[in-house]
């Protein structure tokens, strides 16, 4: 097993911080998913890798552009026509999917290593991201289990809200901590804890 | 400016990339017609009013689009994906013999 290491290792500052006298507004947390897989299907065979993806992880995925599904570690949601963001606690997903997706249904891109997980929580989750990224962030618009993929800046974020007041964001390793450092800044307003 | 992406919903102009004019056909990649190309690559109607182009959403869900945008006002009348826009010309291409 090749042992991960995490990129925000050197800004990890662990406690409180910011404007938390009366509060905590925000959670800011790496969740470190073993697997982290992208699946693309080939333009009209999109029905048929949902299907392997259901044989092969149990996810269902909704019908619907950005609908996905959240439970117990284990996400899935659309980030374009025909292309799905996989995510497991557990290793060996890209193993699995590569098994279940044939050929000429589409391809599967183990992206474990490539990206960073970064968890905003809290009462104010809503609105520090809605500080950053031009996206309704309000739970009609963006129920839980649906993704959306968008952009701070040049950083590319693939974002799933987990829960009522929970986003997971998936941001290239190489700028996840510049992007934390800009997180951090954003949130002190509202007083974080890093854990 | 906002483009109603068909995948994303609408979104800001800046996760979009501009790719250029959409009405100007691209001649034959085998053709050696002087004038065709020069067409293609240098002439531009430069239209007052509806204009056909196309987009990138570069910042979201990468599709390229065609979008029908106003140069006098910036409306946008319609978003489309431009592979369905294509559709009819690729598909001439493919039974021509060329590769699918």
């Amino acid at each position: 097993m090749v042992e991960p290491l995490s990129p925000l290792a050197p800004a990890w500052k662990p406690g409180s911080h910011g404007n938390f006298a009366a509060g905590v507004g925000v959670v800011l947390s790496e969740t470190r998913p073993g697997s982290i897989v992208e699946a693309a299907a080939w333009h009209g065979e999109e029905k048929k890798l949902i299907a392997a993806i259901r044989k092969s992880t149990g996810l269902s995925l909704p019908d619907g552009a950005g609908a996905g599904t959240y439970s117990g570690g284990k996400g899935a949601f659309g980030i374009a026509p025909g292309r799905f963001l996989l995510i497991d606690q557990a290793e060996g997903l890209a193993a699995r999917l590569r098994e279940a997706v044939a050929a000429d249904t589409g391809t599967v891109t183990d992206l474990s290593h490539g990206r960073t997980a970064i968890r905003v929580a809290g009462p104010k989750a809503e609105w520090v991201l809605s500080k950053l990224f031009a996206i309704d962030f309000a739970l009609p618009a963006f129920p839980v289990g649906s993704g959306v993929s968008t952009v701070h800046h040049d950083i590319f974020a693939q974002i799933q809200r987990t829960g009522e007041d929970a986003f997971d964001l998936y941001v290239f390793r190489s700028f996840a901590r510049s992007f934390w450092k800009m997180l951090g800044h954003s949130t002190e307003e509202v007083g974080y804890e890093v854990r | 400016m906002l483009i109603t992406c068909p995948y994303c919903g609408p979104r800001d102009l800046s996760e979009f990339t501009y790719q250029g004019d959409a009405n100007r056909a691209r001649p034959d990649p085998a053709s050696t017609e002087q004038q065709a190309w020069y067409d293609y690559v240098y002439q531009r109607v430069n239209t007052v009013g509806d204009h056909k182009e196309y987009w990138q959403h570069s910042g979201g869900c990468r599709s390229h689009l065609v979008v029908v945008r106003s140069t006098l006002t910036h409306v946008i009348s319609s978003v489309g994906f431009a592979r369905e826009h294509d559709e009819r010309k690729s598909a001439t291409r493919h039974k021509s013999g060329g590769k699918a």
